[in-house]
């Protein structure tokens, strides 16, 4: 899941380890960018009608619109200068909307990012809940049958449900997207769902793996409670092995925005994705592969830096593989 | 999604049979529905009957009627057909272009591994359904693009899975004796290498076959799989979604079916994982 650049030869010096990884950023970052920039050259059809929507012009016309956006020049040409634009932080125009990529990324990004926020938040209780279920010897089965459930489940359908009962059956919550925060309720609830059933998995299955250790009879033996005992000491075990999930979290989140904001019609991040692949505009795809990737190894460089700190022992054992 | 390939071995041991012969019975009953869909339902999926437009659950349908009079039961039953052949179609090509991948890549040397385990994870670095949306972008909407989009989605994780696999079993006794013995590269690769690999493979694609089948019905569901009114599940959800205010269960009755269906996977999955945990120990 995560790039181990350097992290064997450079375990003594924690510079050059933290150099490798910044280098495997950037070359899942550039990796993204390149297998992204051919296959979208893949897609059938002419980029010029893209461009020009839905209205027919001369072919003098769009031998000028080829020429004006670089479409005539040979592909390295193009590909080098995409590159080049994006070492400077241009991703380039967007062939429906003519304004650039970033623009049209940088003004869904908020809504995305409130709705993703407030998504994890909840996945987290949800999950907390759902582990403190589990440790209980009658409520475990439920709480496993709640994660299967929750996993299973398409979240656009748990959208579907959430907004018949509470949106129109009990009228708790808008139905459509408005301004407040009552309209992003439900959406993040939704979102975070899936997600929660899989961290409390994850999470239960780390509780169950530190009661196992040795220390968990000293607490004991010191006359702490069973409450006590979880609270203070094993769920911060599993809670660090959790962390390590935090790459697919936002992934998952991520995807699952691309439904989770058409079911409830909301601006964001997935309905510009979605229209710009049924548009064809080829820009702001790509904008979105590099965003998503560069988002993707961020995390998981946050992940193992985090990870260390927490857990001391992992960074020995990754000297020493 | 391949996180389900994680899930606790230890817990596992303690789910009763009698859900994995539910999950079965379940999976059965769909793959009958999809094979004789006249079995369960006399009414014609495609039937338009304005007059029985929008009819809440009842004796004559079961799951009620969809805004052109259509019967929802039937809607979902000839739906199998298509989800069932997208989950175990995709799932089928992940497995074996995942396998051939993984396995060529954890028995070349060095610098091929590098290159294949490097590309692997520039794929990974997408979220899945990112993945299978720009699969639909370049090869366009449809059926068959759906297939496509859901199996190269998830070909690099079945990929890591049989790399790493491959990498602990060429080292294992067996395969050295079998070398010792004469045995050629390619025929001890063929014979003992790619067989064991396959393994936790075949655990892995049978709750793959649940996911992919749920990403199938997101993709169809945002309109970029079969068109209407092919009684696809994702289609009759997305259709739904127009008429929740009125009708509930045209969207509710085929998302719990969805439900059901990933769930007896996952059950089935986890039960096939506790089996061979338990046959490695």
């Amino acid at each position: 899941m995560t790039l181990h650049y350097g992290q064997v030869r450079g375990a003594d010096r924690p510079g050059a380890r933290l150099f490798g990884r910044l280098g495997g950023m950037v070359l899942v970052v550039w990796g993204a960018a390149t297998v992204g920039f051919f296959a979208l050259r893949l897609i059938p059809g002419d980029p010029v009608d893209a461009l020009i929507g839905l209205g027919s012009v001369s072919a003098q016309v769009r031998d000028q619109i080829r020429e004006d956006w670089g479409l005539a020049d040979p592909l390295l040409v193009q590909y080098l200068g995409y590159l080049g634009r994006l070492v400077q932080g241009d991703l380039g125009t967007s062939y429906r909307r003519q304004q650039p990529v970033a623009d049209v990324i940088g003004q869904q990004f908020p809504p995305t990012v409130q709705l993703m926020s407030l998504a994890l938040v909840f996945a987290l209780l949800l999950a907390l809940g759902s582990a403190l279920l589990g440790r209980g010897r009658r409520t475990a089965p439920l709480a496993g049958l709640l994660e299967l459930v929750a996993v299973s489940s398409p979240n656009f359908w748990i959208g579907l449900v959430l907004i018949s009962v509470f949106g129109f059956g009990l009228g708790w919550f808008p139905v459509v997207a408005t301004a407040g925060f009552g309209a992003l309720i439900l959406p993040a609830v939704t979102l975070a769902i899936p997600v929660a059933g899989i961290i409390s998995q994850v999470l239960r299955q780390g509780l169950d793996d530190a009661e196992a250790l040795p220390f968990v009879d000293t607490v004991r033996a010191r006359g702490a409670s069973h409450t006590r005992l979880v609270l203070r000491h094993t769920l911060r075990h599993a809670a660090a092995s959790s962390i390590t999930l935090t790459g697919y979290m936002v992934g998952s989140l991520l995807g699952g925005s691309v439904l989770v904001e058409t079911v409830f019609a909301r601006p964001g991040l997935g309905r510009v994705a979605l229209n710009a692949i049924v548009d064809r505009d080829v820009p702001v795809v790509l904008g979105i592969i590099v965003l998503a990737a560069a988002a993707f190894s961020m995390v998981n460089l946050f992940v193992d830096l985090v990870f260390e700190r927490i857990d001391p022992r992992l960074a020995t054992e990754q000297a020493y593989a | 999604m391949s996180l389900l390939a994680a899930a606790p071995s230890r817990r596992i041991k303690r789910m009763p049979t009698p859900a994995v012969w539910a999950a079965v019975g379940f999976l059965l009953l769909l793959v009958l529905s999809a094979l004789l869909p006249g079995v369960f339902t006399a009414a014609d999926p495609l039937r338009t009957n304005i007059g029985e437009a929008l009819l809440a659950p009842g004796p004559g349908h079961p799951f009620g009627t969809d805004q052109a009079g259509r019967d929802v039961f039937a809607r979902v039953i000839y739906g199998s057909r298509y989800s069932l052949a997208i989950g175990f179609g995709a799932t089928l090509i992940a497995l074996v272009a995942g396998l051939a991948i993984g396995s060529c890549a954890g028995l070349v040397r060095r610098v091929g591994d590098g290159v294949l385990s490097r590309a692997i994870e520039i794929v990974m670095a997408f979220p899945e359904f990112l993945l299978a949306l720009i699969v639909i972008a370049i090869i366009g909407p449809g059926e068959a693009s759906l297939l496509m989009a859901v199996a190269l989605a998830v070909i690099p994780s079945y990929a890591r899975v049989a790399r790493v696999q491959t990498l602990v079993i060429k080292r294992a006794g067996y395969v050295e004796a079998a070398r010792t013995l004469g045995v050629s590269p390619a025929l001890a690769v063929l014979r003992h290498v790619v067989p064991n690999t396959l393994g936790p493979l075949l655990v892995m694609a049978t709750m793959g076959v649940g996911t992919a089948i749920t990403a199938a019905a997101g993709l169809s569901f945002l309109g970029l799989g079969p068109k209407p009114p092919t009684p696809e599940w994702g289609l009759i959800l997305s259709e739904g979604r127009n008429f929740l205010a009125s009708a509930w269960w045209i969207a509710v009755f085929p998302g719990l079916v969805i439900t059901s269906t990933v769930v007896s996977t996952s059950i089935l999955g986890r039960h096939l994982q506790a089996r061979s945990a338990g046959r490695q120990r």
